[in-house]
């Protein structure tokens, strides 16, 4: 019949293809061994540039090659005249080109396009921005180009609104990408910064700390444009809820500026002779030129941290020369000096007063309005209702219902108490996975808002029994507490960073699972510790406590370690001030 | 080819070259059978063609002339001993009530910058000298608000054998093309002017490519996934369809229907966008909550979603595409077809291939030639030799009166008597407009959008109405004009079903207040049957005898699809259907191929010169299967890439 068609059979084709392979790989290994060789000689000249070419062109992620071809390049550089290296970085470009069509994440083809285009004597910065965009159009989250991108951008200054566009083009057509909405968070600050006065009066009850210096709202972008953005991130977490791109970027907005920093509290204490200061961050004190003025005359002291793992710690103690304040019938000035920070904080110890402070309390700097916003309340409780309505629609959402909890917190921690609770208590559900960092952070809600109750009470008493605290935080907001109840929790131990309550006196952790109390270390004025039905179950995990000079009473009832032998007898030993002990 | 020369043996003979016929050809082509594939028309791909304007308006002329009944020749000759004939009775009425209207000026005019752009669209001027009979058709359509049944008789009236009986006769006449392009090159080649003018669009016809029937490719429908498996799809270019769009309180609104689009909306409410999304993904999964709802209608259960008007008319006419009365579980499955084929190539489930559908059958006729198939046009098959024992077809009398022996006869719809047709449905007609428009219904930043329209019935009793926009770029329509499809089941006449929603959607003489709409230059009506209900088999036809209907109301490609393949598997049940196509490098060229019968009129239906008149039909053609190659690899990398991301 005619016009049939006839057919290679599969064995014929196979056979092909293995000798073209066979071919491909002779050829290969005789060019890279001829490289090699051309390199260890240190010839830089045409023919070693085709070779690696060659060679490049089928494996572009052969670094060594880039390597040689560079040298060869600068060489090339030396001898020929600016017009012809154009030419030949031009060349270089069209074939990078070809390379990243074979791996469009091949390291060693954008590396070396960022190297060439940087040394081009005439760049064309149009192009490598076209070409990005192509590649990006493939794949918006291969993470070379973007980088590359950034750098032509910068070379080239695009100018930023343009490039906004630009994330708004690629979030568009897929929102489902951190790349995108992460250069949004850089664009936006450049181009609709926030107004350089301070916000007007953002927060209810209005306070009297200075206005936020400049440099800590420089990443805050302004309001009308915070708001446009709430709306594209709303449409983009309403569209697809499990999609954590937006809720990251959605967290960014509702951000707060970064706290101020300063020195939040001064403690003297007469009897001890000892200063504590309190830092709004961690700092190392013995390089950040802290300086203590006693009436007047600067202090010779040695500044420690309240626990010796601690490098940096918000708190630092040191003890004043003897004698220096020890008459209760004087009067006292002291002032700590934050040089580095041009900042200070006085604090006056008065006649017949065995101890004195000076602190902004955690209630003045609304510390613990979460990581969220500076923003008017208004926009903050928009902004809860409709993660509401998104949480209606979808009640197990673990991000919707976190980003509530948060603007809960930011609105007000409080109030919204017992909803907060039963979010977590879902998201626990939900989300099992991570139901331990769920309890974290509700260990670490419930401690600010036990915070604040203890602040507005103006009392010394921190009481949070009950709570099932599962870890213990912002401890150096403790500074000033005598009185602790943790009973009835969840905490395993008592960590370095409860050394920062210098002036505890009574401890009481009850029923919780702790073994371990190296934080119970250095506190001065600790008489009372109270570890009933605990997970104590050595007497080295008590050797902290010996480091308290006061303590008095130990209950150790319903703790492994009671059924220790001869543990009287070790404890009396180990711990001989404590008069009362409960075994 | 004249008629002498063609082998008196084949497996199959296949009258007819629409979308099934040319699947089942390609198809038994491919595993080896002979395959003599004829149609009695001067182009491919018979009710599924695409026409140049100039080849539209001849296609337009020929339904309006006289049939003149062709005299039926006696074969009985060529009968032997225990044989009779089964004459082939052409059904003429595929085609009714033809109504072509310009509303654009004939000419260009010299001074129209200066006037406005109103008067020269209302001056219903009659289209140019060759097309006298359209014109007539206007006076009628005045009056047509009567609509009797004088309009259903029309296709009686204007029976067309015309068309068989000119096939044969005017075999290497000049086509009948040429007249309109005459009266275009009377006017002079003048800058292009605000409004394009008939002239213009003759002279400029050859950038037309008008379908007769308006469908699209679902991106994972029957024929995509035949196109890919068969390699038949590197004869051809897609695009995609880039918007979903309805009709809707009197506006064209885009419908959200991807992810990116739902984001993007600006019309829904972010409640409403989660509403839809969780809707589109809970769909996908068949629950116990739907299953209570089957037999009653989609609607309903789209009401009880609690999804707001809004989503609710998007998911009912624009997603599911159904009316309010369709049962639920219809509704449903519909919902998530039109879901799984969103992304595989785009952000529409829709492709529309490139230079129109009639590119389809030809590109399957193509692959039927390319392994041996020999094609003729404008040749018939007049009767069937049947062996009266068996009742089987021995061979067919081909309108040359040859008797060629066959094993198998497969035969479009249209040329099946209707005496020798079960029907068990009662005649079911589409309705079509085809417009071209100087405009986008919704314009956009790109001009180059492709748009899927739905129009749900406009008052209780009218029919939803499917409209598909194409710009330039799908190579359609010329550059400046957009070429615009209806399509709905027929309640009346075309006419009285669509010009209503034509009136609303766009400037016509008629519209009133559409000044921000785009104007009509030129549209044309008919009617077609719509054959969907027709069964392959069980005709009072010999048994080895198999009947492909025309096209279907549907928007998708299934009905030919699965007929083409029921045939095919109801002929040879062992075979594969339409397996691979080897690459073009393991195809062995030997030096020496038999060139005296391959040349002639072999002609693998290579699509742009079919039809533009210039006698080219003779022209021999080589099949060049290195061409397109790139697209179809383009293709598939592009389907890895979509099926990356979508598991990402």
């Amino acid at each position: 019949m005619h016009g049939r068609v006839k057919i290679k059979s599969t064995a014929q084709q196979e056979e092909e293809k293995r000798k073209e392979r066979e071919k491909k790989l002779k050829i290969y290994v005789a060019a890279r061994d001829a490289c090699f060789s051309k390199r260890k000689e240190g010839i830089w000249d045409d023919e070693a540039l085709q070779l690696t070419q060659q060679l490049l062109s089928s494996n572009p992620d052969f670094a060594t090659l880039w390597n040689y071809r560079r040298e060869i390049l600068m060489h090339i550089e030396t001898v020929k005249d600016e017009d012809e290296v154009q030419k030949v970085y031009e060349a270089e470009l069209s074939f990078l080109e070809s390379c990243l069509k074979v791996n469009p994440k091949s390291y060693g083809s954008w590396h070396h396009r960022g190297w060439v285009s940087a040394r081009l004597p005439r760049p064309d910065w149009a192009r490598e921005l076209s070409l990005c965009d192509r590649c990006l159009s493939l794949d918006d989250r291969n993470f070379h180009c973007w980088d590359y991108r950034r750098m032509v951008v910068k070379m080239s200054g695009v100018p930023v609104d343009q490039e906004l566009g630009f994330t708004d083009r690629l979030i568009g057509s897929n929102f489902s990408n951190y790349s995108s909405w992460h250069y949004r968070s850089t664009l936006l600050p450049l181009l609709h910064p926030e107004s350089p006065e301070p916000p007007s009066p953002c927060r209810e009850p209005p306070h009297s700390s200075p206005p936020p210096s400049p440099q800590t709202h420089s990443h805050r972008v302004c309001e009308e444009q915070l708001l446009k953005e709430y709306e594209l991130v709303q449409n983009a977490f309403f569209t697809d809820p499990n999609d954590q791109s937006a809720w990251f970027y959605y967290r960014w907005l509702l951000g707060r500026a970064e706290r101020e920093e300063m020195i939040s509290c001064v403690y003297v204490s007469r009897d001890e002779e000892r200063v504590a200061v309190a830092f709004s961050r961690p700092v190392n004190a013995k390089s950040v030129g802290l300086l203590l003025v006693l009436d007047g005359q600067p202090q010779r002291v040695e500044w420690r941290s309240v626990h010796p793992c601690f490098k940096h710690s918000p708190v630092w103690i040191c003890d004043l020369p003897p004698g220096t304040i020890s008459d209760i019938t004087n009067e006292h000035n002291l002032t700590v000096h934050w040089t580095e920070k041009h900042t200070h904080r006085d604090c006056a110890l008065y006649t017949g007063r065995t101890e004195s402070w000076c602190r902004d309390s955690a209630t003045d700097q609304e510390l613990f309005r979460s990581e969220l916003s500076v923003e008017k309340t208004s926009v903050l409780q928009s902004e809860l209702q409709s993660c509401n309505q998104l949480q209606e629609l979808e009640p197990l959402n673990k991000w919707c219902l976190l980003t509530i909890i948060l603007l809960m917190r930011a609105l007000d921690p409080l109030g919204y108490e017992k909803e907060t609770l039963a979010h977590f208590q879902t998201l626990k559900e939900v989300d099992s996975m991570r139901s331990a960092y769920y309890s974290d952070l509700c260990s670490k809600f419930m401690i600010e808002n036990t915070i604040l109750k203890m602040e507005y009470a103006e009392v010394r008493v921190f009481s949070i029994s009950d709570k099932k605290l599962t870890t213990l935080c912002h401890l150096d907001q403790l500074l000033l507490v005598t009185h602790i109840n943790l009973s009835s929790n969840q905490l395993q131990r008592l960590p370095p960073q409860f050394a920062m309550l210098q002036c505890l006196e009574v401890l009481e952790a009850d029923n919780n699972s702790i073994e371990n109390l190296e934080g119970v270390y250095h506190l001065p004025k600790l008489e009372e510790v109270l570890l009933k039905n605990n997970k104590i179950s050595t007497l080295a995990a008590l050797q902290p406590l010996a480091s308290c000079p006061k303590l008095k009473r130990l209950d150790l009832r319903g703790n492994p370690v009671t059924q220790t032998a001869n543990v009287e007898a070790e404890l009396a030993e180990l711990l001989p001030s404590v008069t009362d002990l409960l075994l | 080819m004249a008629a002498e020369d063609l082998p008196s043996e084949f497996d199959v003979v296949i009258l007819g070259t629409g979308l099934a016929e040319s699947v089942v050809a390609a198809a038994f082509s491919r595993v080896g059978q002979r395959v003599l594939h004829v149609d009695r028309r001067s182009y491919y791909a018979a009710n599924w063609a695409s026409f140049t304007f100039n080849s539209l308006l001849t296609w337009i002329q020929e339904h309006h002339e006289e049939s003149q009944p062709e005299e039926a020749q006696d074969w009985s000759s060529l009968l032997e001993d225990g044989e009779e004939l089964i004459y082939l009775s052409p059904d003429p009425a595929s085609i009714s009530n033809v109504q072509a209207f310009c509303f654009t000026s004939e000419e260009d005019e010299e001074e129209e910058k200066a006037s406005s752009p109103d008067p020269p669209n209302t001056t219903e001027e009659k289209t140019g000298g060759a097309n006298e009979d359209i014109v007539k058709e206007t006076s009628e359509t005045e009056s047509a608000d009567s609509k009797e049944e004088e309009t259903k008789e029309k296709p009686e009236e204007r029976a067309d054998g015309a068309e068989e009986e000119q096939a044969s006769k005017t075999e290497g006449e000049e086509p009948e093309a040429d007249q309109p392009t005459a009266s275009a090159a009377q006017s002079q080649s003048e800058p292009a002017k605000k409004k394009i003018s008939y002239a213009q669009l003759v002279k400029e016809g050859r950038r037309f490519n008008i379908d007769l029937v308006s469908k699209l490719l679902y991106s994972r429908g029957s024929l995509v996934d035949l196109l890919i498996k068969s390699n038949v799809s590197r004869y051809a270019e897609f695009k995609n369809v880039t918007r979903i769009l309805t009709y809707r309180h009197g506006n064209v609104e885009q419908v959200p229907c991807s992810r990116a689009d739902v984001f993007a909306s600006r019309q829904l409410s972010v409640v409403e966008k989660r509403k839809l999304m969780r809707f589109l993904t809970s769909c996908v999964e068949e629950t116990e909550e739907q299953r209570a709802y089957n037999g009653r209608p989609y609607l309903e259960f789209l009401c009880d979603q609690q999804l707001g008007d809004n989503l609710q008319h998007f998911l009912l006419h624009s997603i599911a595409m159904v009316t309010e009365d369709t049962p639920t579980e219809e509704g449903l499955s519909s919902t998530r077809h039109f879901l799984r084929c969103l992304g595989r190539y785009g952000n529409t489930p829709f492709l529309f291939p490139v230079y129109g559908l009639g590119e389809i059958p030809q590109c399957f006729c193509r692959m039927c030639a390319v392994f041996g198939g020999i094609y003729c046009l404008r040749h018939s098959v007049s009767c069937l030799v049947v062996d009266k024992t068996t009742n089987r077809c021995k061979a067919v009398v081909d309108s040359q009166g040859q008797r060629i022996s066959c094993s198998h006869f497969v035969v479009e719809e249209g040329s099946v008597g209707t005496d020798r047709k079960t029907v068990t449905t009662p005649p079911r007609f589409l309705s079509r407009a085809v417009l071209i428009t100087d405009g986008s219904i919704l314009p956009s930043d790109s001009d180059q959008q492709v748009s899927m329209v739905t129009v749900p019935p406009i008052a209780a009793g009218c029919p939803a109405v499917k409209m598909v926009e194409l710009c330039s770029s799908t190579m359609t329509c010329m550059p400046g004009t957009y070429l615009v499809h209806l399509t709905c089941q027929s309640v009346g006449s075309a006419y009285e079903d669509l010009s209503p929603v034509v009136t609303k959607l766009f400037r016509t003489p008629e519209s009133h207040d559409q000044e921000n709409c785009p104007s009509v230059l030129w549209c044309l009506y008919f009617n077609m049957t719509d054959s969907s209900g027709l069964e392959v088999e069980g005709h009072n036809l010999p048994s080895n005898v198999f009947v492909c209907s025309g096209p279907d109301g549907s928007l998708g490609h299934e009905h030919a699809i699965k007929q083409a393949e029921l045939i095919f598997q109801k002929i040879l049940p062992e075979e594969d259907f339409c397996p691979p196509a080897p690459n073009p490098e393991d195809i062995i060229y030997d030096g020496d191929n038999n060139s005296s019968s391959a040349g002639g009129e072999e002609n693998g239906g290579a699509g742009e010169e079919e039809n533009d008149g210039a006698g080219e039909e003779e022209e021999e053609k080589k099949e060049v299967l290195e061409e397109n190659d790139g697209e179809e690899e383009k293709k598939e990398v592009e389907e890895e890439e979509q099926s990356l991301q979508t598991e990402e």
